[in-house]
């Protein structure tokens, strides 16, 4: 009787739904047959570090933003330059460049959190773009439009190499974020953050600081986004401001959309979709383009909800029926 | 005043007035729907775009222009029907990515039926630069800012003195009492992305002589006018081309006096700092929250 307990732990969608990743992640490499599916996966996994972040302020706090992929930039771009041009041990650029985009959070997200719906969405977007001109324009520093190259990550000597070490180190890297974000939303924290998400007021109301709130989960999604930006730069080796562009941040944002708002698992299918998806599209060439637009208009506008918590449903809706069927069989 | 300066003032007019046309299209649209159009640059490169083509095809200006808008107008038409209405009530993030699905999907279009390239449009009465004050103005700057003019003055008295007019400014203050009195309320929904697609081509159109065209001008041109909306206030005609007219002025005069690499960059700290003091922007409306 005393192994019960922990079988219905194991069952619940939170711990069960880290279980299931951890297997994804253990059991995937048996289907990678080449590196470039690796290079694939591991963008995926950078991509879905930024997305469970991201998803805790759109999903669970309700604030929009378009400008997450300037906090990347910001990350890529302070870790390649404080590593390859000044010569950091790169954690030492890595947690610098993590500090600093978490002031630059705070100090932004301060004054702009106050503001609603499209106003909220166009401070965002401005803020991004000011980074993403930034980059583009202080060449001296960055490199301007070509780039900079980054040197390979290393920890005391040991040099992060290969797209199959990489893989391990972002699958870790992406179960801790799921973990700490999961941990968060059932926090008294995380239910804050609901409850400002659907009234304001009302939070208020009940003694929530919905202002410390918003900025505090602003600032955690920035250091995801920030911390993922750094090691993308020294995984490629080469980062260019593509990176930071207004077009990246609403990929970011349909990743999370997609995957479906309001769940941290979703936030990983999203990423993984909308990341394989342009490679996929690449057969259609000139199409490429107009094919990748009618998918993010058409899922948007049959699955509003998302993958996830639609098939969620379809699930659920069944397992009531059968419950039903029991009962009027009964 | 220095001669500088009026240069500096004339070309930041003109720039300006373009933000308030693309500025205007957004409020238009977000009166009748409370949706930001994300596509609202696409027109304006599809007016640009069309009227190039038409008059390469031989067309004249006369011809090639009103062809150009009301292409622009069907796919504003086109883009309500198959891709807002169908997902009336979703949430704002929703239709947001719902819209610049939309003109992702019109430039990758574009850049099919067109191509990458640049491409000029002659202007429409020459090009001898007018001497003002000690500065100069292009003949097109004057097409500019007259047809902005004419327009601001037409739409005020369509939504002051026509029927339809009426009924998308009533539907903008409160959409259920306007359909209780028997507003249409659908059909102003799918006026209005006609009326800001025909807005959005126009200004497109008379830029495109000055700036030239290709397929993907309207990413920048969509997200200042869409700053200009915001600083002016969303919804509020005044607030789109005043927001219009100062976005124009201070870029060109920031470009002008201080650095021209950061000319794109002037317009979204503008609207930032202004985000700060006043979080509705000029002449939004104020209001709480209903809990």
């Amino acid at each position: 009787m005393q192994s019960r307990p922990i079988l219905v732990g194991l069952a619940s969608p939170r711990t069960g739904g880290m279980l299931a990743l951890a297997g994804v992640i253990a059991l995937l490499p048996l289907f990678l047959s080449n590196k470039y599916f690796y290079d694939i996966v591991v963008l995926v996994g950078l991509n879905a570090i930024v997305c469970v972040g991201l998803n805790l302020l759109i999903g669970y706090a309700g604030q929009i933003s378009l400008g997450h992929a300037g906090f990347f930039g910001a990350g890529a771009y302070g870790s390649a330059i404080l590593a390859s041009r000044f010569g950091w041990p790169p954690i030492a650029a890595m947690l610098a460049t993590t500090l600093a985009v978490a002031l630059l959070a705070y100090l932004v997200g301060r004054p702009i959190l106050r503001l609603k719906g499209h106003y909220l969405a166009m401070a965002t977007l401005g803020m991004g773009i000011i980074v993403f001109m930034v980059i583009t324009t202080e060449d001296a520093y960055t490199g301007g439009p070509d780039g900079i190259a980054v040197v390979p990550f290393s920890i005391g000597g040991y040099v992060l190499q290969g797209e199959r070490v990489w893989y391990w180190v972002v699958g870790a890297l992406l179960l801790l974020a799921v973990w700490l974000a999961q941990n968060l939303i059932d926090s008294p924290a995380g239910r804050a953050l609901r409850a400002l998400h659907s009234s304001e007021v009302g939070a208020e109301v009940v003694g929530i600081n919905a202002a410390k709130h918003k900025v505090m989960v602003f600032v955690i999604s920035a250091v995801f986004a920030s911390v993922a930006g750094s090691l993308a730069a020294h995984y490629s080796g080469f980062i260019t401001p593509g990176k930071a562009t207004f077009l990246h941040s609403i990929e970011l944002v349909t990743m999370v959309v997609f995957g479906g708002m309001a769940s941290t698992f979703g936030a990983v299918v999203g990423a993984a979709v909308l990341t394989t998806l342009p490679q996929l599209l690449a057969v259609f060439e000139d199409y490429e383009m107009m094919v990748f637009g009618a998918v993010m208009m058409g899922t948007m506008i049959f699955l509003p909800r998302g993958v996830v918590p639609s098939i969620a449903r379809l699930f659920q809706a069944r397992s009531k029926q059968q419950i039903g069927d029991k009962e009027s069989g009964a | 005043m220095s001669a500088q300066f009026v240069q500096y003032l004339l070309t930041g007019l003109t720039v300006g007035a373009i933000y308030a046309l693309v500025a205007l299209g957004f409020s238009i649209i977000f009166n009748a729907s409370h949706v930001i159009n994300f596509a609202q640059g696409e027109f304006v490169m599809i007016g640009g775009m069309a009227t190039v083509s038409l008059s390469a095809a031989g067309l004249p200006y006369l011809l090639a222009i009103p062809l150009a808008i009301v292409a622009a107008a069907l796919v504003g038409l086109a883009l309500e029907k198959f891709a807002v209405e169908p997902a009336r009530g979703a949430s704002v993030v929703t239709l947001i990515i719902i819209t610049i699905g939309a003109s992702i999907f019109l430039r990758g279009l574009a850049m099919v039926i067109w191509d990458k390239r640049f491409h000029a449009l002659k202007p429409f009465t020459g090009d001898t630069p007018i001497p003002i004050g000690g500065a100069t103005i292009l003949p097109q700057s004057l097409w500019v800012l007259g047809v902005t003019l004419a327009i601001v003055l037409a739409l005020t008295w369509f939504f002051g003195r026509t029927l339809l007019g009426k009924a998308m400014l009533a539907t903008s203050h409160n959409r259920l009492a306007a359909q209780l009195v028997g507003i249409n309320v659908r059909m102003v929904l799918f006026v209005s992305f006609g009326l800001s697609a025909a807005l959005g081509a126009v200004a497109g159109i008379l830029i495109a002589p000055i700036t030239t065209t290709s397929y993907d001008v309207g990413v920048m041109l969509g997200l200042k006018g869409f700053a200009a909306a915001i600083l002016g206030g969303l919804g509020s005609g005044v607030g789109a081309v005043v927001g219009g007219l100062v976005l124009g002025i201070a870029e060109t005069m920031s470009a002008g006096y201080l650095s021209s690499a950061y000319k794109d960059a002037i317009a979204f700290v503008i609207i930032l700092v202004v985000l700060f003091f006043l979080p509705s922007g000029l002449f939004g409306k104020r209001g709480g929250e209903r809990v």
